[in-house]
């Protein structure tokens, strides 16, 4: 019992940093929902139910472009189809827990989470479900309170023109395709999407612009001759197949 | 159901698929095509570059100087660091510029 205790609280300390990291982004989105149009119940509920900061933000920056809703949905599935290789690369560590362990654990499957899971088992430990938890719970718990704090904040600000409201998505989105940069033709996969999405964008008009700019940069990638070398190499992804 | 709460359920349900997806799906698979994993690879920078570029063809000048800096910086920062910098370029010149 007291070694399920110090292994959760051994998650838990792990969970500090990205608790600390990701609470600028929690309240972002909060307001950021507000100015889009949602309640401060419904920004919430969005946090508690998907629970991926990127997909949320993405969600509703195009849920206050009236889009239409089955391409936010899409867009959503998009932005977190990475998970997809975590699910895979964990599988492996929690295989021994009782189902509905397992199907509360990936639930709780986020960036940092995989990181540390893949961490731990690489060390040769036992990723114990009262390690992830610990670990999972206090980013939770706080990126929802966090989520709501902002939504209650975001419709107190008075001009959010002022102080940038309106075009920190951008930013942030840029500084998410420059964490992927050291994946393989990662800048003529950005030039693909970003041309093929402006043309889009001009031509078709939105929504489209983002399905046409991402298939642009998915296919090009796959058309792209496979050098041995490269699947072998380089990416956190990789392991996950071989 | 109003349009707000059907989306936030239907993307809670299809980020749980991608979170539980691969363990149930890929995992089974001894390998994946190349071409495939190439294309994988490639979803979160393709998705993410079309909410850029868009945005930034119909910036004005702040806006623009935002993104340089923020992309600059991003290259030795963390993502927080580059986030700020970009704001603070952000609302320091839509201060003085308008």
């Amino acid at each position: 019992m007291s070694d399920r205790r110090g292994e959760f609280w051994q998650g838990v300390r792990l969970s500090v940093p990205v608790v600390v990291a990701s609470a600028p982004f929690a309240i972002l989105f909060g307001a950021l929902a507000i100015d889009n149009g949602f309640s401060v119940a419904e920004a919430t509920l969005m946090s508690a139910s998907i629970y991926g900061g990127a997909s949320q933000l993405v969600g509703i920056e195009l849920f206050g472009q009236h889009v239409a809703p089955w391409l936010v949905v899409l867009s959503i599935f998009a932005v977190n189809f990475r998970h997809v290789l975590y699910s895979a690369a964990v599988g492996k560590r929690i295989d021994h827990w009782p189902f509905l362990k397992q199907a509360i654990g990936y639930f709780f499957l986020v960036d940092p989470q995989y990181a540390e899971a893949e961490r731990k088992g690489e060390n040769g430990e036992e990723v114990t479900f009262a390690w992830y938890m610990g670990m999972a719970l206090p980013i939770y718990v706080f990126w929802v309170a966090e989520s709501a704090l902002g939504a209650m904040f975001g419709r107190l600000i008075p001009n959010p023109h002022a102080i940038g409201l309106d075009f920190l998505l951008p930013i942030y989105f840029l500084g998410l395709v420059m964490s992927f940069r050291k994946r393989p033709r990662w800048l003529p996969i950005v030039v693909a999407s970003a041309v093929a999405s402006m043309i889009a964008y001009k031509t078709v008009g939105s929504p489209w612009h983002v399905s046409i700019g991402a298939l642009a940069g998915v296919l090009f990638a796959a058309a792209m001759p496979v050098r041995p070398e490269e699947t072998a190499a380089s990416d956190e992804t990789v392991e996950v197949v071989s | 159901m109003s349009t707000t709460l059907w989306i936030i359920l239907a993307g809670a349900v299809a980020t749980y698929l991608t979170r539980i997806g691969g363990h149930l799906v890929i995992s089974r698979f001894e390998r994946i095509h190349p071409r495939v994993e190439a294309g994988l690879n490639a979803v979160p920078a393709a998705v993410l570059t079309t909410l850029v570029a868009p945005a930034a063809l119909s910036a004005g000048p702040a806006e623009l100087a935002a993104l340089a800096v923020a992309a600059i910086v991003s290259l030795r920062g963390g993502l927080m660091t580059m986030f700020l910098a970009g704001a603070a370029v952000l609302i320091a010149l839509r201060h003085f510029i308008g």
